[in-house]
């Protein structure tokens, strides 16, 4: 893993360490583990791991939802321990979670993307102009004025993702966004979060149990049981199969085809992400077949 | 079948009197009540069929919308008139059996009954020319004086608001849960009314307990977007008073002095 110096990365994570306390049982839960992490600046990280990882819960660190039992956690350059400054802290990292029914707050689209920027007391024309431009960036500018219980899982997700745009966040962290979506909404949101990540420089944290929705990302953390257990690019990440079904995680089904071939003793390349290097690979072994 | 419902009762449209702030509404329904009542005799209520009927018109509201919401009441008014009508004593005009009807009883009667059609016809104008956000957001800003006191206005307007968010959310779900259990055997629509209820039982726990989680899930979603009470917000749409604002007023004042004089020179009945 390569060396990130602290000035330079949005968010550090120091020896981060979690824990509750069951009222009812009295028993302690560490729920975190001693996790450190850098997310520098434009990049698309992806968090994966299988339920009861602790990924949700790093993610809710993020944002001062939770707070570190030990350990540290900085967000552009502001501990979040520093209660004073919360609201720098929230505004600065946009949060989307899983249900897209219960974070909207408002019965009308352009009222509920206008809620952050409203409680931050942004004044009139500011105001309009920051709704305008996230309903435009997420391609909801169309539907500002329906309700949202009329639109489709993947477009109140987009709305909610306008939402935090509102509040110019410089980090976008999304908990599980695509996990109650069906494939078309789970499609939409991701396009609009790769595309955001990609024109508009947006750093984006991508927490998912979904394998095949990491492979954009500039970078996969695969965590386990409270502790990061791999680190690395997709293509790094991904044909390690064995080590992934351990982790209780699936590969996308192109590289675990490569995986289950080479076992046969093809000797493809086992790194491929998609389909279309997938084919690339065969046809490329085919030919050298042909050519021997 | 809950598809039914409809949220309010919210009939949108572009007239003056859907144009008018929802504050100079909610106001001016606040003089028509104490008008319902000072009214002391029959000529009141004339000037003020009047006045409903012309803001009925200038709405383009159809009547029929209006006589709806008082479906619901009809029961009341009907218990209300039949009893002021027997039991008020006074001078006896008809006499049978146990029933005596006297002319008090009878003025009184219609007058009760004009008071209930009246109070529910002015309030239903109301909600049919704005919209429940209009009314929240009008609530929110003439209560707000009141925080003096310690009347939290912000927080009933932003319950109202997500209450209002939720009733589909809810409705859905209700329905599915209905679905759930009537595939598993439970007979919802069928029985008599107790054991309709009691039916109802098994519907209502899971939709509790959703609504609870969701209300949790919202209250950190609402955090995550710096939610920290009614002080330093602003607002999308600001309410501003216009000069129309000024017309209803002046119509309300007149029609109070109406009244008034109608009271002054006629005496009571």
């Amino acid at each position: 893993m390569e060396e990130i110096n602290g000035a330079q990365s949005i968010v550090s994570v120091r020896d981060l360490k979690f824990e509750y306390t069951d009222e009812e049982s009295d028993t302690r839960t560490e729920v975190l583990k001693g996790v450190s992490l850098d997310v520098r600046p434009g990049e698309f990280l992806a968090v994966l791991g299988h339920n009861g990882s602790g990924k949700s819960t790093l993610a809710k660190h993020l944002n001062a939802i939770l707070l570190p039992t030990s350990g540290s956690v900085v967000v552009d350059g502001i501990d979040t321990s520093d209660t004073d400054r919360l609201f720098d802290i929230r505004r600065r990292v946009g949060m989307v979670f899983q249900n897209p029914d219960n974070q909207l707050v408002a019965t009308i689209v352009e009222e509920d993307v206008a809620f952050a920027p409203e409680n931050l007391g942004v004044p009139g024309d500011e105001l309009r102009r920051r709704v305008d431009e996230a309903l435009e960036l997420v391609g909801m500018s169309r539907f500002k004025r329906h309700a949202p219980h009329m639109l489709s899982g993947g477009q109140k997700q987009r709305v909610a993702i306008a939402g935090v745009l509102a509040m110019q966040p410089k980090i976008l962290v999304m908990d599980e966004p695509t996990a109650m979506l069906d494939p078309s909404g789970r499609r939409e949101v991701l396009n609009t979060v790769s595309r955001l990540n990609r024109e508009q420089g947006m750093t984006v944290v991508f927490i998912t149990h979904y394998m095949d929705e990491a492979v954009k990302a500039d970078r996969v953390i695969v965590m386990d049981s409270g502790v990061i257990a791999m680190q690395g690019t997709p293509r790094e990440i991904f044909p390690q199969v064995e080590r992934l079904v351990e982790l209780g995680l699936d590969t996308p089904q192109s590289t675990y085809l490569m995986y289950m071939l080479n076992k046969q003793g093809l000797g493809l390349d086992g790194s491929v992400l998609d389909d279309k290097e997938c084919a690339e690979a065969l046809i490329r072994r085919i030919k050298r077949k042909a050519e021997n | 079948m809950l598809k039914d419902i409809t949220l309010g009762q919210f009939f949108p449209g572009d007239s003056f009197i859907h144009r008018l702030d929802p504050r100079t509404k909610i106001l001016i329904m606040l003089v028509y009540i104490v008008l319902v009542f000072i009214i002391k005799n029959f000529y009141g209520y004339a000037a003020l069929t009047l006045f409903l009927a012309a803001c009925v018109f200038v709405s383009r509201i159809p009547p029929r919308f209006l006589i709806k919401g008082l479906k619901p009441i009809l029961i009341f008014i009907v218990f209300t008139g039949v009893f002021n009508l027997f039991l008020t004593g006074g001078t006896p005009i008809w006499h049978w059996w146990i029933f005596t009807v006297t002319e008090e009883g009878v003025r009184f009667a219609a007058f009760m009954v004009l008071r209930l059609i009246f109070l529910i016809l002015g309030t239903s104008l109301l909600t049919l020319t704005t919209s429940p956000i209009a009314l929240t957001d009008g609530l929110e800003i003439l209560l707000s004086p009141f925080k003096k006191i310690g009347l939290p206005a912000h927080e009933i307007s932003m319950m109202m608001t997500i209450a209002l968010r939720f009733i589909p959310t809810l409705l859905d779900e209700t329905d599915k849960i209905m679905k759930a259990q009537s595939a598993r055997g439970a007979s919802i629509d069928t029985g008599s009314i107790f054991s309709r209820a009691k039916a109802m039982v098994p519907v209502l726990i899971p939709l509790f307990i959703s609504a609870f989680r969701r209300a949790d899930e919202l209250a950190t979603a609402m955090e995550c977007r710096c939610y920290r009470g009614g002080d330093g917000r602003t607002r999308l749409y600001e309410l501003r008073y216009k000069s129309t604002d000024l017309f209803g007023w002046i119509f309300i004042c007149l029609l109070f002095a109406v009244i008034l004089a109608l009271n002054f020179v006629f005496g009571r009945f």
